[in-house]
């Protein structure tokens, strides 16, 4: 199985010039582009006959803020005639535009809008990039690593005012993220109380 | 009338509609009764599933998966816990295969059941979804008997299933699966040559294959239209690839032609069950259902009161978890409605980096107005009733 990725893989580090690497781990194949080159790859993917990469499958973001591009765009297509799939992935800075590939595939649509609803990537020539996932008039993009798990906002019915209101999140006790990283293997920080000892 | 007096009227379906099989809202565009544009607002579910798994542990992530797809929980778990096991590069003994492959039969019977007949309710006929109720309740005794919990199971976790199937259990599921047919002939005879039915259903929605594959469809959104495409058979998981069971495909891709093979893929799942129910007493009676190497799999209780060591790793994976090597993988599974899939990234440590859950529910509504288009307004519930979404997985 992974031979056959990584002939595929090697052809399209050949055809394509928009892939400027492949790596094969885990029995699946990624392939890396840049934001730029993601329509043409897309549409390589698709149309050429060793790949024909028909399905879109998905288009979803991850978030590294420690890393000088902040965002991976992250492309999964599967091939029905050549019964394989492909990763595409793409860094981009915050601040970075993105080519939607619906023009190639009109099933990344909402796919996008969920990617830009999450995490805030926008998309350049996408139809219709409006919120989908979170509320009417939401503010941030709740899967970026820097916002709280708790958010920000909470709604409740206000009888006075005869509507739903937002207010600010007042957490009865403070969110609580346990580590239970072990203390002779796991975390590089001082534990509480253990500040003398070494 | 003088032409600036025709416009376009805008309607509301929805969020509370019973027919928008949860909470969808539609804003229609309709010219007369013809249905101009489709924008269905969604997220109306949406409780934040992928960022609280980044939360929680490998483990603790389980039950969000029965909380996606509510309709066939263990299909969803099955999909975590193979990426899971594709990064930790575990195997699961033959014995725990089975057991996952029963149970995600028993899932794709009690969503069929409830797709099949509650489509026929949404075109108006009520009679169906109590036939098909019965032997929904029937098949979720059988998931509260496997892991006390009829529908949020927490059952099918990383490294094989929680608890072992007792022999009477496996009895009562091969029982069921004898009478079974019979009532899905009840089911089909009421439905399949109904005039009514069928006036409601052929020759609308119809999905080309090359439709099919652009918008990401997948299971019998892509069946219905004549692809022979099947996860189970083309890229087999577990010991789908030693059983006999046929992929049953559609021809004109229309809502008529997918409910039909949706019927047939249910006695296809039966098939499927009797023969995992014939290996579970026969050949695979006895034996490990888990992975045996004790660094996933929490020990036995019975084991944990007379070994230290099984203390300690008892105490360890539940508190602290396992490590999962870092890297990323996808995985999918043949769900009911489709290809269900799970991407996870993993930094190193015992939570996800990152868990992406592909709905196959989210990719067809996303082409609600591309099918509905040109369409009468009656026929929009008949199209959601074709796309068998839930807003558990397609909101996450």
């Amino acid at each position: 199985m992974s031979e056959v990725l990584n002939d595929l893989g090697a052809h399209i580090r050949e055809v394509c010039s928009g892939v400027h690497d492949a790596r094969v781990a885990h029995g699946e194949l990624t392939v890396f582009t840049t934001p730029g080159a993601i329509v043409d790859v897309a549409k390589f993917l698709r149309d050429d006959g060793q790949c024909a990469f028909a399905i879109i499958i998905d288009v979803c973001g991850v978030d590294w803020p420690g890393r000088a591009q902040r965002f991976d765009v992250v492309y999964h297509l599967l091939s029905p005639t050549q019964n394989a799939r492909i990763r595409i992935k793409v860094a981009v800075d915050e601040d970075e535009v993105v080519p939607s590939i619906t023009s190639i595939f009109p099933g990344a649509d909402w796919f996008e809008r969920e990617t830009w609803d999450m995490y805030g990537i926008p998309f350049s020539g996408h139809p219709d990039l409006r919120r989908l996932l979170t509320d009417y008039g939401f503010e941030g993009h709740p899967l970026r690593k820097d916002f709280p798990t708790t958010g920000f906002v909470e709604l409740r019915y206000d009888e006075e005012a005869k509507r739903v209101i937002y207010e600010p999140v007042e957490l009865r006790q403070e969110f609580r993220s346990f580590d239970f990283l072990s203390p002779w293997e796991g975390p590089d920080y001082v534990l509480p109380g253990d500040e003398k000892a070494s | 009338m003088t032409e600036h007096n025709v416009r376009n009227f805008t309607i509301n379906f929805g969020p509370e509609h019973p027919s928008a099989h949860g909470v969808l809202r539609l804003v229609l565009e309709l010219d007369g009764e013809i249905v101009e544009r489709v924008d269905p607002h969604i997220g109306l579910l949406h409780r934040g599933t992928e960022k609280l798994i980044e939360t929680k542990t490998f483990l603790q992530a389980v039950p969000y998966f029965d909380r996606l797809d509510y309709v066939a929980p263990m299909n969803q778990e099955h999909a975590f816990a193979l990426a899971v096991e594709k990064l930790l590069d575990v195997e699961i003994p033959i014995r725990g295969q089975l057991i996952r492959v029963l149970f995600s039969e028993i899932g794709r019977v009690l969503n069929h059941l409830l797709n099949c007949t509650t489509a026929a309710m949404d075109v108006g006929a009520l009679t169906p979804p109590l036939w098909g109720f019965e032997e929904r309740e029937k098949l979720m005794v059988f998931y509260e008997r496997a892991c006390g919990a009829r529908m949020h199971a927490a059952y099918f976790r990383p490294g094989g299933v929680h608890q072992d199937l007792p022999p009477e259990l496996v009895e009562d599921i091969g029982k069921w699966c004898e009478q079974f047919p019979a009532k899905l002939n009840d089911i089909e005879a009421l439905l399949a040559g109904n005039r009514i039915f069928k006036q409601r259903n052929v020759d609308i929605g119809n999905v080309t294959l090359e439709d099919a594959f652009a918008w990401g469809f997948s299971g019998p959104m892509v069946r219905g239209s004549g692809a022979a495409w099947d996860l189970r058979r083309a890229q087999p998981y577990e010991c789908y690839s030693d059983l006999d069971f046929d992929v049953v495909i559609g021809k004109n891709g229309d809502c008529y032609d997918r409910w039909v093979l949706r019927i047939n893929e249910m006695r296809e799942s039966v098939k499927i069950m009797k023969q995992c129910v014939e290996r579970l007493l026969g050949d695979a009676k006895t034996g490990p259902f888990n992975s045996m190497d004790g660094k996933v799999v929490p020990p036995k209780r019975a084991q944990m009161k007379r070994s230290m060591e099984a203390l300690i790793h008892h105490f360890k994976l539940y508190t602290e978890g396992y490590h999962v090597p870092e890297g990323e993988v996808y995985a999918a599974v043949e769900a009911p409605k489709g290809e269900f899939g799970v991407y996870l990234v993993s930094d190193g440590t015992n939570k996800p980096y990152r868990c992406k859950i592909r709905a196959p529910g989210f990719a067809h509504l996303s082409a609600m107005d591309f099918m509905s288009k040109g369409h009468q307004l009656a026929d929009v519930t008949a199209i959601i009733g074709t796309l068998d979404i839930v807003f558990g997985e397609v909101d996450r």
